[in-house]
């Protein structure tokens, strides 16, 4: 089988917080072939944020721990010095669109500099080359190339979104992390935000790491879905069979909380809250919720396979337990 | 128009009137010279009968926001008429005023802005019931709560001497609720209540909000720009585009049978969770919302509308058709 371009093996990131140390990130491993797309879906405080500034080295100062592997072609990426990450990984073959990062475009600069700076930067271009590289991304994720030379302040959200996507893609990574980039969106605006990484997907075989809290969305672009919840990946499944019908608790109760459109069925909240990641509980972390808790939940469920290569972190899935 | 005619003419008991409301704002450029007006709200015209639930969707920037601080007071109207329990919300004085605001509660999009951060639960609950007269601290705190227990905070002893910071934000949320309610009003208007929040969390927010309107028979006016929320949680939908109403209707009519082509595009560009939608594009209209200082002459939707006709749409303003007997839309294809 080929190699996957991306494998995350026990990924771990810990902050350091006034109350304690915070675990983020607690034992993640993935992997993501050359072409598809997984989304990392969770809710707020889940750690999936901190996965994407994990994998791109972009960690505040609190870190208190921070182990694991990350291979990138199968290169151990994290085994790199900050400067070669800097000049051979980040930009050149990892980019990232970050949350709001739309109002976060520098006012004085005119767009079309903004969205060549990363081959001037990352790549050494030419100025002019970068220039033409510019008006071409952007022509490509549809903003006209004659706003160019506006700056960000003259263009609406949806535009200055897709400005900063064209800035992830104009040194044609390998890999893109989208970070909630529809979510500050108008309805209509996200929905051909979409479209547009859709069709970067299909042309040009870029692969992508969504992170969102939005299940309808997070359906528009992937192959692969890993649920997140606590600081760790409880589910990991093929697109299609998750968005059928997921297989862990959290998965199925998350589902049912979303309203939808064509359905007829009253949608239902999930009593109770996250637990603390200061000092998560020793079993299972979503025992608490879960409307399946039985004995074992006390002790940490390992992952299990499930067919249609599937895994949960569940006991329900416990096969040997059962008999 | 006559009202018999208007988009959303109800024969029972009426609490809220609008007629013809027109919220404008000046643009001052350098402090005061005039650089145009913004139509936030232009033109709209609805009842709400007492006890029923109404959603209003739109895009940021249609005006629907604009639309209900108008109804809460906290915006002049330019142009029109609003009528809250027989009184017309124009000529109130100060004391009238103060009663509206015990009529109207509101429940604001960012429960986190919307608490002040330097009270506890129990003196932000207290506070609107100092204002509206209730001297006595121990019906105060009767009230309170009765409050935080309706709205799901309990036991209350434990949240009175919190602050918004040590809540998370679907509690915070159910605190703005609770202020809300506080004063027994007969209308909620809540903007975008759970926008901030997870989905697991929001929609107990939202079925909170539905459980309360119907157990108290509220009127609710729930302002979302997320469609698929609003079968589940409103009877009659108003669809707002750039400063009017473009369609209204019953809920299940409307989002099973859309009639304006706004309306078509908002249904087609959302994604429920379906393996199928990685394999395809959306249909999704080019352009974006228009300026609402120009806003186009004609349908005002018309740039952007698949099924534009030259020298009609882009002219004349589109008046209100009945397509589905009930579902009333503005858009000249019904013609």
């Amino acid at each position: 089988m080929a190699e996957p371009l991306l494998k995350v093996e026990d990924l771990r990131l810990y902050y350091r917080t006034e109350a304690g140390t915070l675990r983020a990130l607690d034992g993640v491993s993935f992997e993501l072939k050359r072409g598809e797309a997984v989304v990392l879906l969770g809710e707020s405080g889940c750690g999936k944020s901190s996965l994407a500034k994990a994998l791109l080295r972009l960690l505040p100062r609190n870190v208190a721990h921070h182990s694991g592997r990350v291979l990138l072609n199968g290169t151990d990426i994290m085994a790199l010095s900050n400067e070669r990450f800097r000049r051979d990984i980040r930009w050149s073959r990892i980019s990232i669109v970050m949350q709001a990062a739309m109002n976060a475009l520098n006012p004085v600069v005119k767009v079309g500099e903004q969205v060549a700076e990363p081959l001037l930067v990352h790549a050494g271009w030419k100025r002019a080359d970068a220039a033409r590289k510019a008006a071409e991304t952007l022509t490509r994720v549809g903003v006209a190339a004659d706003f160019m030379d506006r700056y960000p302040f003259e263009l609406s959200g949806g535009m200055r979104q897709r400005v900063v996507l064209a800035m992830a893609l104009i040194t044609e990574p390998e890999l893109i992390i989208l970070d909630e980039p529809t979510s500050a969106l108008d309805l209509l605006t996200q929905a051909s935000i979409m479209n547009v990484l859709k069709r970067i997907k299909w042309e040009t075989g870029t692969s992508f790491i969504l992170i969102t809290h939005d299940v309808g969305t997070s359906s528009e672009l992937v192959d692969h879905v890993a649920l997140m919840y606590a600081g760790q990946i409880v589910e990991a499944s093929p697109a299609r069979a998750f968005f059928r019908e997921p297989a862990h608790p959290y998965g199925r109760a998350l589902m049912a909380s979303v309203p939808k459109l064509h359905d007829l069925a009253d949608p239902v909240h999930i009593e109770g809250h996250p637990p603390n990641l200061l000092n998560p509980p020793k079993g299972c972390r979503f025992a608490e919720r879960c409307p399946h808790r039985f004995e074992p939940c006390r002790r940490e469920p390992p992952f299990f396979e499930i067919e249609g290569g599937r895994r949960a972190l569940c006991w329900l899935f416990d096969k040997g337990a059962q008999g | 128009m006559s009202d018999l005619a208007s988009p959303a003419f109800s024969a029972t008991e009426s609490l809220l009137t609008v007629r013809d409301l027109r919220t404008w704002f000046t643009l001052r450029k350098w402090g005061f010279l005039n650089a145009g007006t913004v139509h936030a709200v232009d033109g709209v015209t609805f009842d709400l009968a007492r006890g029923e639930s109404v959603a209003i969707v739109g895009e940021s920037g249609c005006g629907k926001s604009t639309l209900a601080r108008t109804l809460l007071g906290l915006d002049q109207p330019t142009e029109g008429e609003i009528v809250i329990e027989g009184e017309p919300l124009g000529t109130m004085d100060a004391a009238a005023l103060r009663r509206l605001r015990a009529t109207v509660g509101y429940v604001q999009q960012d429960p986190y802005g919307a608490l002040p951060p330097f009270m506890n639960i129990a003196k932000t609950l207290a506070e609107p019931l100092r204002i509206h007269g209730i001297s006595d601290a121990q019906e105060r705190a009767r009230r309170i709560r009765a409050a935080l227990q309706e709205v799901g905070l309990t036991p209350p002893d434990e949240f009175l001497e919190k602050f918004p910071h040590m809540l998370s934000g679907g509690q915070q949320q159910r605190v703005v609720i609770a202020r809300a309610l506080i004063l027994q009003p007969s209308l909620i208007v809540a903007d975008e209540p759970v926008s901030m929040l997870d989905a697991s969390v929001s929609v107990g927010i939202l079925r909170l909000l539905r459980r309360i309107q119907q157990e108290r028979g509220l009127t609710l006016l729930f302002i979302t720009h997320d469609l698929s929320t609003v079968r589940h949680f409103a009877r009659r939908v108003f669809v707002m585009y750039a400063g009017r109403f473009v369609e209204t209707g019953a809920v299940e009519a409307l989002l099973d049978a859309p009639q304006h082509p706004y309306t078509q595009a908002l249904l087609a560009a959302i994604a429920d969770p379906d393996p199928d939608n990685a394999d395809r594009e959306r249909d999704v209209p080019g352009g974006e919302p228009p300026s609402l200082v120009r806003p186009p002459p004609g349908c005002r939707f018309h740039p952007r509308c698949p099924h534009a006709m030259a020298g009609l749409c882009d002219r004349d303003e589109p008046p209100e058709f009945e397509p589905q007997h009930g579902q009333f839309s503005w858009c000249w294809l019904h013609r």
